[in-house]
Order: C-alpha cells, then sequence, then structure tokens
C-alpha cells in the first residue's frame, strides 16, 4: 500500500512537471528568428548591436542639413529640440538639456537615429548615414573633430561630458 | 457632482472647515435619513410626456454609441513642437466615478502616431542572451493562458504643469489626467522568457516597438520575470490601436513609457540599453545637476476629481469629495482630506477594492457653507509612503524638468462656489 502511495505521488508529480513544462516550452509552435527583419538592432553603450559601416562629419552636414535641420535648427540649437549648446547649464535653475551637455552615452545617438529618425520619415537612413549624421551631431557639440570617420569602434571611444551625471534611482 | 440639499442630516464635523465624519457617509440611504438628503424635484401637473417615452428608441448598435454626454472626450495636450502625433492626451477624471477608465478614454501619450498593424503580419520576437532566440505570431499567442488584473497606468510626465510657477486654471484630467485604469489580460511575460531559456547573465530585457518612433526601453529583469505581462485585451476588448494593438508590454506600477506599446521584440541583455528615453527623458535631473535614472515606480499618489477645476458648487450645502488614489510602490492603505489647506485632516472612506497598483475610489462628506476654501487629499501607501506636498515633492527638482511628479493637488473653492487649482 505505502507502495503504492509512493508510486502515485510519483506519477502526480510527473503529471504536475509535464505540464509545467508545456507551459514554459513550447506550449504553441513558435517561428525561427529572422535579424534581418523581426527587430531593430539594439545599439548598446559596449558597442554591441553597431553595425559596420562609417560615416564622416562632411557627409552628416549634408544630411543633417536637407533632413534635420528643419526641428532642430541649422545651429542644433532650434529651442524646444536642441541637439546642442548648454554645457555647464545642469546645476543651475535654467538647465538646458542637449547631446552635449546631458546624454552620458554616444551610442545613445546612433541607436536613436536609426530608429526614430528623421521624424516622419523614420528608418530611412543607411547605416554609413546614420553613423554621418551621429558624427555631425557630435561635432556640433565639440565632442568630435571634423576630419573623423566615425564607425563602431571610435563611437564607442567617445567620452561624453555628463557621463557621471546620473545615478541609480533608489 | 453629487448636490445635496441644506437640510442634510445632523452630521458631526471630523475636520475643519466643514468636513464631515466619513462613518455617516455610506449608511445615508438606511431610513428616514434619505428622505432628507437629496432636494427632490416635486411633481408637475398635467399630462405631457416627453418624446423618449413614446415610440421606439434606436436599434442596437454593432460597436458602442456616442457617449451618454458630448462633454464625456479626452483633452489634447499638444505640447509637442512636432505635432499631435507626438502628443498626449488626458482622461477626463472630473467626468468618471469608480475606478475603470472606459477604453475610448484611457489617456494616451506616442512618441511618432499610433500605427495601424497588421495582426496577421506582426511579430513578437525574442532574442539576445537566451538559448533559443523565438518568434510568435498573434495567433499563437492568443492561445497561451492568460491572467487579468487590474491596474493603474500612469505617465511619467503627468501633472507636470503643476511643477510650474503658474496655478494653471485647469479641469482635474487636464492636469492629473495621464493616468488611467483598465482591467488588463495578458500572459505573464516569464511564460515566454522562460520558452526562450534566459541564459544565466541576463540581467535586462530591452522591449521595443513597432511604431514609427521604434519606442525602446530597458526594463529590469527583476521586473520582467516578476509581474509584467504581454497584455492582448484591455477592459475585455482586444487592445485599441491607440494602447499597442495588437499586444504591448505591461509593467504594473511602473511609468507607462516601460510599458512599450505594439510590443515587436525583447532583447535580453547583460546591462540597460540606455535608450534616448531612459537617457535624455524620463530621468529626474536635480538642482545639483546629477539626474535619477531608471526611476521606474510611480509614487504614492492621490487627485480629488470631485469638486475639483473649473466646477461650480451651485449652492450651499453636503457634497461629496471623492477622488482617486494609488501607488507604484504597493496598494493604498489610507486617504486623509483637508478642506482647509492642509491645516487639518481626517481619513476618507476607501470605497473600492484595494489591491496591488490597483487605484481606489476615496469619498468623504463636506459641507461647505459659502465661505472659501481649500481641498485637498493625501494618500499613504502599503509601503508606509506618504503622499508629498508640493513644495516637498519639488524639493531637489531642476525647474521644468519634473518627471515623477506626485505633489498633493490643492483646488481653491471661492465664495461664489467656483473650484479651481491653486498652489498651497
Amino acid at each position: 500500500m505505502r507502495k503504492f502511495i509512493l508510486l502515485s505521488l510519483f506519477a502526480l508529480l510527473g503529471v504536475v512537471t509535464i505540464a509545467r513544462a508545456e507551459l514554459g516550452h513550447g506550449l504553441q509552435p513558435a517561428l525561427g528568428v529572422n535579424a534581418a527583419t523581426d527587430y531593430e538592432s539594439v545599439a548598446a553603450t559596449d558597442g554591441s548591436g553597431l553595425p559596420t559601416g562609417s560615416g564622416s562629419v562632411n557627409d552628416g552636414k549634408e544630411i543633417y542639413v536637407s533632413q534635420c535641420a528643419a526641428c532642430h535648427g541649422l545651429d542644433g540649437r532650434m529651442r524646444g529640440n536642441a541637439l546642442a549648446g548648454g554645457e555647464g547649464t545642469l546645476a543651475s535653475t535654467n538647465a538646458l538639456k542637449t547631446v552635449g551637455s546631458y546624454w552620458p552615452y554616444a551610442t545613445t545617438l546612433f541607436d536613436y537615429i536609426q530608429r526614430a529618425m528623421p521624424y516622419g520619415n523614420e528608418k530611412s537612413l543607411s547605416d554609413d548615414q546614420v553613423y554621418a549624421v551621429t558624427a555631425y551631431v557630435l561635432h556640433m557639440n565639440g565632442l568630435l573633430a571634423a576630419d573623423v570617420r566615425l564607425n563602431a569602434a571610435t563611437l564607442v571611444e567617445i567620452q561624453m561630458p555628463n557621463r557621471e551625471g546620473f545615478y541609480l534611482a533608489p | 457632482m453629487a448636490n445635496f440639499s441644506d437640510q442634510e442630516p445632523d452630521y458631526s464635523a471630523s475636520a475643519g472647515n466643514g468636513l464631515l465624519s466619513r462613518r455617516q457617509w455610506l449608511r445615508l440611504g438606511v431610513g428616514g435619513a434619505a428622505a432628507s438628503l437629496v432636494a427632490p424635484v416635486w411633481a408637475a401637473g398635467g399630462t405631457s410626456v416627453e418624446p423618449w417615452r413614446s415610440g421606439a428608441g434606436a436599434p442596437p448598435s454593432h460597436y458602442g454609441d456616442q457617449p451618454s454626454l458630448a462633454s464625456l472626450k479626452r483633452e489634447q495636450i499638444s505640447a509637442h513642437p512636432f505635432g499631435l502625433q507626438a502628443g498626449a492626451s488626458s482622461t477626463p477624471l472630473q467626468l468618471l466615478n469608480g475606478t475603470i477608465t472606459p477604453n475610448g478614454l484611457h489617456f494616451e501619450r506616442h512618441h511618432s502616431g499610433i500605427p495601424e498593424i497588421d495582426p496577421s503580419a506582426h511579430r513578437l520576437t525574442i532574442h539576445g542572451l537566451v538559448r533559443r532566440p523565438l518568434s510568435f505570431d498573434y495567433e499563437a499567442l492568443l492561445r497561451y493562458p492568460m491572467v487579468s488584473r487590474v491596474l493603474f497606468m500612469e505617465c511619467s510626465g503627468n501633472s507636470y504643469r503643476n511643477t510650474l510657477n503658474k496655478a494653471l486654471d485647469e479641469t482635474a484630467g487636464g492636469l492629473n489626467g495621464l493616468i488611467s485604469c483598465a482591467e488588463w489580460t495578458g500572459i505573464p511575460l516569464h511564460y515566454l522568457l522562460d520558452e526562450a531559456g534566459l541564459d544565466a547573465s541576463a540581467t535586462w530585457v530591452v522591449a521595443e516597438g513597432a511604431d514609427a518612433a521604434g519606442m525602446n526601453r530597458s526594463v529590469p529583469l527583476s521586473l520582467a520575470t516578476s509581474d509584467a505581462m504581454l497584455a492582448l485585451y484591455q477592459n475585455g476588448e482586444p487592445l485599441r490601436r491607440s494602447q499597442g494593438f495588437p499586444m504591448r508590454l505591461l509593467v504594473p506600477g511602473c511609468e507607462g513609457n516601460l510599458s512599450v506599446k505594439w510590443l515587436r521584440s525583447l532583447k535580453v541583455m547583460n546591462q540597460p540599453a540606455h535608450t534616448r528615453e531612459e537617457t535624455s527623458k524620463y530621468t529626474d535631473l536635480q538642482l545639483d545637476g546629477m539626474a535619477r535614472q531608471f526611476s521606474l515606480r510611480m509614487g504614492v499618489k492621490s487627485v480629488i476629481t470631485s469638486p475639483s477645476g473649473q466646477m461650480h458648487l451651485p449652492k450651499k450645502g453636503v457634497f461629496e469629495i471623492s477622488g482617486l488614489a494609488w501607488s507604484g510602490h504597493g496598494s493604498v492603505r489610507a486617504v486623509e482630506v483637508s478642506a482647509d489647506g492642509g491645516r487639518s485632516w481626517t481619513e476618507a472612506v476607501i470605497q473600492s477594492e484595494v489591491g496591488e497598483h490597483k487605484p481606489v475610489r476615496f469619498r468623504i462628506p463636506w459641507r461647505w457653507g459659502g465661505q472659501p476654501a481649500v481641498l485637498q487629499s493625501r494618500a499613504v501607501d502599503s509601503a508606509g509612503n506618504v503622499q508629498p506636498t508640493r513644495s516637498q515633492a519639488l524639493q531637489n527638482v531642476a525647474p521644468g524638468f519634473s518627471y515623477h511628479y506626485n505633489g498633493i493637488q490643492s483646488w481653491q473653492v471661492n465664495a461664489k462656489g467656483r473650484v479651481s487649482n491653486v498652489h498651497a
């Protein structure tokens, strides 16, 4: 009798285990993943997710003038949409948050431009063009020399001025 | 707004400036008290028949109906230079009662408009630090086990305009309406993450939307694997397009931006991505120039929705003060109300079901004798957090950059019964 109870218990456990396994593993048929079409790559601060390719400040300026300046201003300082300026203002009552004054990581710029810009024609730029516009916006902020070609390796190396300006919320 | 006659029963006072005892409030229907509660409308003589009492009404409708009152609509808050597609619309809190927000009135905040997604062409992909990357289509996801929870959703920028120096003369919804509540139904996210198999080094999940903004946010794995869900239904019906159809992430208690709409992919990582939304935006810049990042849980908060901004008290008498309270740190434990700008307080009735991240409806009777008053509510949550005053909430905040603001809302009632927003 005892053996029977034990066996029953094991059987019951087995059923439970199978049910749990089904719940978490393949309850419904999943599909294969196509990296090219199923997600936008995430450009992280360590450079993972950044594509190959490169762009120059000059190429970026050309794209910026035709596709970005209308909202951000030719000098990147349009009120409400400023990308440059504001250095040293964060600890004042008149803080101006821009890429140069506030953003802690340069990779964020690539990630955001590739997915969300230009507004109204998102995801229309090639990887090289995104590198180029990223380069130009960094250049506007005095964070990239005019003759540097930006790629995954050079982008990750850029030290943003406000890198140490954040702390994790308790 | 509930409006009662001057000949109210003999209430006892519970705090200054006319606040009455909550203990008597919900027993009013019992016995003789009801007779004197509401000023009766005496039946007029004659035999006239109103038009709706004769002849058939409209046939049943396929979907919904027009709202019963034309005024029942969201307010557009168009503060974005790009236009309405990157703007917000707020729930008209002052026109609603109870705790659930009708789907047509849930607040909206989009970064690049509402996409029209073909559900048969939509995939949810899990990739990154997983044993096997997976894609799911909508039909497959509909067959997963689901859970339902009543939860608040609040935009990180809700009540932002109350942080400005000038107290704007707006309605409760116009000022604080980027908070809504729904019964959300969906798949516990860990079912899907488990199926893909999390790598031991996984610490964050980066969620991405399928909208033009490709909105992406890093979610701590502890949140993603505890009570986060892949939401597919809202108040019983498939999500509205404006709320993420066919599917959205839902992270209970956290700033709305984290609950990425039109969810397309989840990348499991060993670091946050530091996306634009979690660095440039939605971080809390302090007066010393430092910024708090990943301040995801919404603080304990309450708003009196009636009487509230731009309402008129028609005459002296007893009114029900009523409002909503919620917390991202747990459940609401108590709500106190003041009618004298915070000098004296008394506890309101919490008259709806209490639960984790579930908004409650509070009520308390108040006798307005025609005197000026400042009405306030202050919520306390199960973690012991007390809703701060406006000045406490703004103490270390850089002016103009206030996300996660949960200061006490003050409504001033003047001698004519006009109610308006005031900084007190």
